[in-house]
């Protein structure tokens, strides 16, 4: 196989895989926050949370079927363009998948056209029920897919058949592989705290614009009470799945945390830039010392640092350093975020928090950012293998010329394109328009956010 | 023994799969193909609410397929992939526009309906010729080495990949105007029950050329069937007759029996014909999953992985089947004229 067809396949695999988990980081998050809506509309029987979900529900249908249709082009991309790698490990894999399907797939489409559709035809009960049933669905899938993805991270409960392909010795060790559980955890709480940001977002936005008072309000405070616990719980989860990288994937780590050279002792690197060719990082800025603190080893373990893998063991540095650095920046904002929230509300000021507001709006769409940043760090940090330690990723790809893929990848890059400015551009429409609401329009024209545009509309 | 026997098991699981897939997507694909012949914005919509609420549970069969080709067979799944790569990814990209097209249509002011009017009924049509193609190109088999793919990017593109294409246009549009006759009335009903006469005939030529042109393929077809173009082995060939003979009857009732009051048996009929059909291409290929190179025993998964699946797929396939029928029977009502979104 040439260099530009795997160099190609990779590209086609990271741009569609990185367009397709925009989604459900957005809606196994949005899923669970329509069932709470629906349970606390039929619980208190108050209009604004049925207002809430009549709203999130369109938003939730537009994320949806864009998932759907970007996630179908996943299931057959291991075939097309990683026909080795799925000849080399579907048995141990495959069953991964199928039990997606089987678990969440259906339960998730065929529930959704109830959730949809089935206002007029069913009672509130089942309509709850449905909506509970996609929101379980959502979950299952992430639960398999995250072991699928963590086994070919930390490969485990294997063995080589005597034609050279993968079998599973036991399934209970695929599944459960050693970094499943808390990459799992690790991405629930990323979808969370995507579909947190972006409720806040909206909220406030319609808050500073003055309108769906009661609707804004309460969105913004369960978006604000998700961010103070989930944020921080995220970094604790997170810091544990580094570990387990640390004990299973120690090139991955060292190259997140910019070492090169073997020590007992290593720096935190808050910036540099590493520099692959001379083995060395540059403009680093850094505190010495503090890795057995963040690794909780003991101070004679020796911390491996690049220099000490095969050049061909290692993976691409910089693109691991800086996502994985723009991920924990942008956690650490959400636990600012949240804890602002938090401080405001309980110094009963949040309705009028303008300032709060505003920076919420900006940070809208920051869980996508961290979680595409987040997978990069995982993925790359991955390479060069796509079995970790296995098999390499050079050795999976399908024999496809070079112009097919690059021909493939165009149209993919087209489509999608135009598929996610118009899905992008009908989902912000109505944000801006807001829920739907009981309360009379706002009759002011003062500058939504001031004091006093805020006390007119009050009046 | 028990490994072929799991094998055969998965076949059928799968060919199973892939024929619901054919039944259920096929006709809101279908849906989308007669589109363009609707009379008016108004009766598209009414296309559209006829199969809006089911459709995303309909594809997830291609995924099932797809997928439970990967898990049970990823042997014959990185042989044909590869060499089906063009029309796969055709059909992916194609599927993209009419699924998000579905919300899109509804979002989207006086230009943006129009456009995605065009993706959808474009993309429901480019995916089910990619569809053909793809069964084509399997149905002609592919070039292998030691299991892999090794021909070009365009082997798939023949005369008769293209024959099936156009077939397959012709049988999803079938089934998609028998759907409509079931789910819509007045006018839009006179009109679906006119495109179910007139595709019934389309269709018979259609399934009778690529019958013909598939015993021409490989000698081991002809010789199943004991018809070539110069002779026919009559004590094999009446053992199968039947087959071609049902569905010269299927078609007859569809053309004669659009008029009748039971309004889901075009439906049932359509179905009934791709069903022959489909069970003709079995018994022309059998025992072949990659036709004529690889058997479902040399394809399959470890034993462990097809018995694991196999005990996960025996309790989720009713309950599947149960919330599937259970969403079809909600909404089985006609649709109104008034037809609106959620």
């Amino acid at each position: 196989m040439d260099f530009d067809a795997l160099l190609l396949a990779r590209l086609q695999f990271a741009f569609t895989v990185g367009f397709h988990i925009i989604f459900p980081s957005f809606t196994i998050g949005l899923a669970s926050y329509l069932a709470v809506l629906e349970g606390l509309w039929l619980a208190t029987g108050r209009e604004h949370f049925k207002n809430l979900y009549l709203f999130w529900v369109k938003i939730f249908a537009l994320s949806f079927g864009m998932g759907v249709v970007s996630g179908v082009v996943m299931s057959y991309q291991f075939g097309t363009n990683w026909s080795v790698f799925s000849a080399q490990a579907g048995s141990v894999i495959g069953p991964l998948l199928a039990y997606e399907v089987l678990t969440a797939f259906f339960l998730e489409a065929s529930f959704l056209g109830v959730m949809l559709f089935g206002w007029k035809r069913v009672g509130p009960g089942l309509h709850f029920f449905s909506t509970c049933m996609v929101a379980i669905g959502t979950l299952m899938s992430a639960f398999w897919i995250l072991a699928a993805n963590s086994w070919m991270q930390t490969p485990a409960g294997f063995t080589f058949a005597p034609d050279g392909t993968m079998v599973a010795t036991d399934f209970w060790e695929v599944v459960f592989n050693p970094s499943q559980p808390s990459r799992f955890a690790h991405m629930v709480l990323a979808a969370y705290l995507t579909t947190a940001m972006v409720v806040a977002g909206a909220s406030a936005y319609t808050l500073l614009k003055g309108r769906a008072l009661t609707e804004g309000r309460t969105a913004l405070r369960m978006a604000i009470l998700m961010m103070a616990i989930v944020a921080p719980l995220q970094v604790l989860v997170g810091h544990e799945s580094g570990l387990v990288a640390h004990a299973h994937q120690p090139a991955k780590i060292a190259a997140m945390e910019g070492w090169w050279e073997d020590r007992q002792s290593q720096p935190s690197i808050l910036f540099a830039w590493p520099d692959e060719a001379a083995e060395t990082n540059h403009f680093e800025l850094a505190a010495p010392d503090t890795s057995s603190f963040l690794f909780d080893t003991p101070p004679t373990e020796t911390l491996r640092g690049l220099k000490s893998f095969p050049e061909e063991d290692r993976p691409p540095v910089a693109i691991v350093f800086w996502s994985f650095r723009v991920m924990v920046g942008i956690g650490l904002i959400m636990v600012a975020l949240g804890l602002w929230g938090a401080f405001v509300w309980a110094t009963g000021r949040l309705d009028g928090a303008s300032l709060y507001f505003r920076a919420l709006v900006l940070a809208g769409p920051s869980g996508f950012i961290a979680v595409l940043a987040g997978w990069i760090a995982a993925e790359v940090g991955r390479q060069p293998y796509v079995v970790y330690g296995v098999l390499r990723t050079a050795d999976a790809v399908s024999p496809v010329a070079a112009g097919t893929v690059a021909a493939s990848l165009l149209f993919f890059l087209i489509v999608y394109a135009v598929v996610f400015t118009a899905g992008a551009l009908y989902i912000l429409r109505l944000m801006a328009a807001g829920p739907e609401s009981d309360e009379p329009a706002p009759r002011s024209k003062q500058p939504p956010g001031t004091p006093l545009g805020a006390a007119l509309k009050e009046a | 023994m028990f490994g072929i026997e799991l094998a055969l098991i998965w076949a059928v699981l799968i060919a199973v799969a892939v024929f619901l897939y054919v039944a259920l997507d096929g006709f809101d694909l279908g849906v989308g193909i007669l589109f363009p012949f609707a009379k008016d914005a108004r009766e598209r919509d009414q296309m559209q609410a006829a199969i809006a609420p089911v459709w995303d549970g309909n594809e997830t069969w291609l995924v099932l397929g797809g997928g439970g080709l990967f898990a049970a067979f990823p042997k014959a799944y990185a042989a044909l992939m590869p060499a089906l790569y063009i029309p796969i990814i055709l059909m992916l990209l194609a599927l993209i526009f009419r699924g998000v097209a579905f919300e899109f249509r509804h979002q989207g002011r006086a230009t943006g309906k129009r456009w995605w009017t065009i993706a959808f009924s474009g993309g429901s049509l480019v995916a089910t010729a990619a569809q053909g193609l793809v069964l084509g190109g399997f149905v002609q088999g592919v070039a292998l080495d030691k299991g892999a793919f090794a021909g070009g990017p365009f082997d798939w593109l023949t005369p008769f990949s293209l024959l099936v294409a156009a077939s397959l246009v012709a049988g999803y549009a079938l089934l998609g105007a028998a759907w409509l006759v079931y789910k819509t009335q007045g006018a839009l009903f006179d009109r679906a029950r006119r495109w179910v006469m007139q595709l019934s005939v389309i269709v018979a030529v259609a399934m009778a050329g690529v019958s013909l042109a598939t015993l021409g393929i490989d000698p081991r077809v002809t010789a199943r069937w004991g018809v070539s173009m110069t002779s026919i082995d009559w004590p094999v060939f009446l053992q199968l007759a039947p087959l071609p003979l049902v569905a010269a009857g299927l078609c007859f009732f569809l053309w004669r029996g659009a008029e009748t009051r039971n309004h889901l048996l075009p439906y049932g009929l359509s179905v009934a014909l791709f069903a022959v059909g489909y069970l003709g291409l079995a018994i022309s290929l059998w025992p072949y999953i990659v036709p004529f190179a690889m058997t479902p025993g040399e394809a399959a998964a470890a034993d462990n992985a097809l018995a694991l699946m196999l005990w996960g797929a025996l309790p989720m396939l009713p309950i599947i089947l149960a919330y599937t029928a259970y969403v079809y029977w909600l909404f089985r009502a006609k649709v109104g004229d008034d037809a609106a979104y959620h």
